[in-house]
């Protein structure tokens, strides 16, 4: 009968966790994504040898304390500040690789001056943004991005447009903005998702090798606590309701 | 060689930015101090010594960028005037909780709200007491000239260095408008990124292999970690009490009556001691330098020597209450000053000594 030792062996080894997260446990729900978007980006910094070129930069939200688990030297914003954050770090050290890791009551709501701008000057630096349609950190309220008739804590009855306001499709509208070069909407909830959107934040951060434009990665996630589902539950929900709004794909390409 | 120049307030603060060695400066416009990011635009300063200029979209970003750049270990500052200062708040507050140095620079206009474009002092509990949520101090410097204005940027960058806090330069439109003769200081070159890792180790520079990650955060979510936080803060404080409070003393050898003012209202004020000296009226100024930390203690000896004081300021009396802390109750401590833009003038002044004073 096989034992433990038998089993953990360096040559049973095909995978591990990446040496660019720290050793402490996610504070995240069991089943959300924002752990595997994390693992991504650190797997993209180690793979490029970048760590230390390499300045994160933290939201107010489920992610506020990203700067604990990404073993990168990290600035954590006010909320929605991020993209002037980054733009702050990116010219004083040009040279450095700067990303801003956002949820969407961060970046489409209160953060929406600094992300249009900070897009529309074409900083270079990539910004990575999950949007699961809520508020998760403060307890399920609604989000700029919750879908029509979709219930949260600030609309128990489901999101009513007309009184609410309509969902805003933020990664859409900074595709329209000259500074930006790249614009991608990805998911990571199964594994050839997962995949895609690795590649999604490779390309992000080659391109600030280019110097021309901002890189614009979303990730359309789950929040099964937020959402009050199981995590299997929650990835259906996306499947059936949050794609068919927020269609996977890219937006914008590089015109050379 | 000396070399003198005839410059506004808000230019003199621009020049000495760029030669004091400033990294970068992040701004937007509004009266009275765009003269300041467009005598940096006009300069481009980023061809000579490098030092990055960016026009943002708002105060609220400028203030983040500010953040983000002093989190990189560079000497940075803004600049901004009342409305705008209001915006800054919440950044200001991340920047005090998150230890960074920078210089804040405040050329006040009156209010409340949209308020007037001239010049005023009523954003004095706003710069001395916070002005931010939280328990935070800023140091606050208040220059009485032009040459004030330029010599302060290097001393501001030097002090919020040394106490890693934000430093505001707080002065007014009369200040910021007027045009006087300065003598520029010798410039100074930027630090390289060898020494700024060396200078401030705790800066985020990139994570490299001979160091843990470093990490620019206010948040403490155990509020006994908190607690902490906020007794190291506190003993900045006293520290910054015991070691920079700075201030300037007229005629007080011999003073019976001593007026309290700073900035443009300190420079007026002279002119009134000269006037209740022709009269035989023994009137002295003490101009406070530093706001924060405030010139209690030399107060509380003067309060033990003279028959009064007279506080005047631009605002509806905001000086006058450190004033009489500091006092405690041993003197007689009055207050003048108008407010809403309008300045006052030395008769005035010297009318309220004799009359809440002199005969009260």
């Amino acid at each position: 009968m096989l034992t433990r030792e038998d089993i953990i062996k360096e040559e049973n080894l095909v995978y591990k966790r990446t040496s660019l997260l720290t050793p402490k446990a996610l504070s995240y729900c069991p089943g959300c994504g924002h752990g595997t978007v994390h693992r991504l980006i650190m797997e993209v910094v180690e793979e490029m040898g970048i760590q230390a070129e390499t300045i994160g930069i933290a939201p107010v939200g489920c992610s506020v304390l990203a700067y604990e688990f990404l073993e990168v030297d990290m600035q954590q914003a006010a909320h929605g500040r991020a993209p002037a954050v980054a733009t702050g770090v990116k010219r004083v050290m040009p040279e450095k690789y700067v990303f801003t890791y956002q949820g969407d009551g961060d970046l489409a709501a209160i953060g929406t001056a600094e992300t249009i701008h900070a897009c529309n000057r074409g900083e270079n630096i990539s910004i990575f943004f999950v949007n699961n349609g809520i508020y998760g950190m403060t307890g399920g309220q609604m989000a700029p991005t919750t879908l029509p008739g979709m219930k949260a804590s600030t609309c128990p009855y489901g999101r009513d447009v007309k009184m609410m306001g309509n969902p805003l499709k933020i990664t859409e509208l900074v595709a329209q903005l000259p500074g930006v070069r790249y614009v991608t909407r990805q998911a990571v909830h199964t594994p050839s998702a997962v995949r895609k959107a690795k590649k999604a934040i490779r390309i992000a951060f080659e391109n600030q090798k280019l110097d021309k434009g901002l890189s614009f990665v979303e990730f359309v996630s789950n929040c099964n606590s937020g959402w009050k589902m199981t995590p299997v539950q929650s990835n259906v929900w996306m499947e059936e309701n949050m794609f068919p709004f927020y269609p996977l794909g890219d937006i914008k390409l590089p015109v050379e | 060689m000396k070399e003198l120049k005839l410059m506004k307030g808000n230019e003199a603060i621009a020049e000495a930015a760029i030669r004091a060695g400033a990294d970068a400066y992040f701004g937007y416009p509004i009266t009275p101090q765009s003269e300041i990011l467009e005598y940096l635009m006009a300069e481009k300063p980023w061809e000579q010594t490098g030092m990055v200029v960016l026009q943002a979209e708002s105060e609220v970003a400028a203030i983040n960028m500010v953040y983000a750049a002093a989190a990189c270990g560079k000497r940075t500052l803004t600049s901004s005037s009342s409305p705008g200062i209001s915006l800054k708040m919440e950044g200001i507050s991340y920047i005090a909780g998150s230890e960074l140095p920078c210089v804040i620079v405040n050329v006040v206009r009156g209010g409340p709200g949209l308020g007037t474009i001239q010049p005023s002092q009523s954003d004095y509990f706003q710069a001395t007491k916070g002005g931010g949520h939280g328990d935070y101090r800023m140091l606050v410097l208040a220059p009485a000239s032009v040459q004030e204005m330029c010599d302060f940027v290097p001393l501001g960058f030097e002090l919020a260095f040394k106490y890693r806090n934000p430093v505001m330069i707080l002065t007014d439109g009369v200040i910021g408008q007027m045009m006087e003769k300065v003598e520029l200081f010798e410039p100074q070159a930027r630090l390289t990124q060898e020494e700024i890792i060396k200078n401030t180790p705790w800066a985020t520079t990139g994570r490299t292999p001979d160091r843990e990650r470093n990490i620019i955060t206010s948040l403490y979510l155990d509020p006994y970690v908190q607690e902490k936080h906020v007794c190291d803060l506190r003993d900045k404080y006293i520290r910054m009490e015991a070691e920079d409070v700075r201030f300037e003393e007229i005629a007080t050898e011999d003073a019976e009556y001593i007026l309290v003012a700073f900035g443009s209202s300190a420079r007026i004020c002279q002119k009134s001691i000269d006037m209740a000296r022709a009269k035989g009226i023994k009137v002295g100024l003490l101009r406070p330098i530093t706001l924060f930390p405030f010139p209690s203690e030399r107060i509380s000896e003067l309060a033990d020597q003279v028959k009064g004081f007279l506080v005047v300021e631009m605002n509806l009396g905001q000086m006058v209450e450190d004033v009489r802390l500091a006092v405690n109750g041993k003197n007689k401590v009055e207050y003048f000053g108008r407010f809403g833009g309008v300045i006052p003038n030395p008769d005035e002044v010297l009318t309220a000594l004799i009359q809440k004073i002199i005969g009260g």
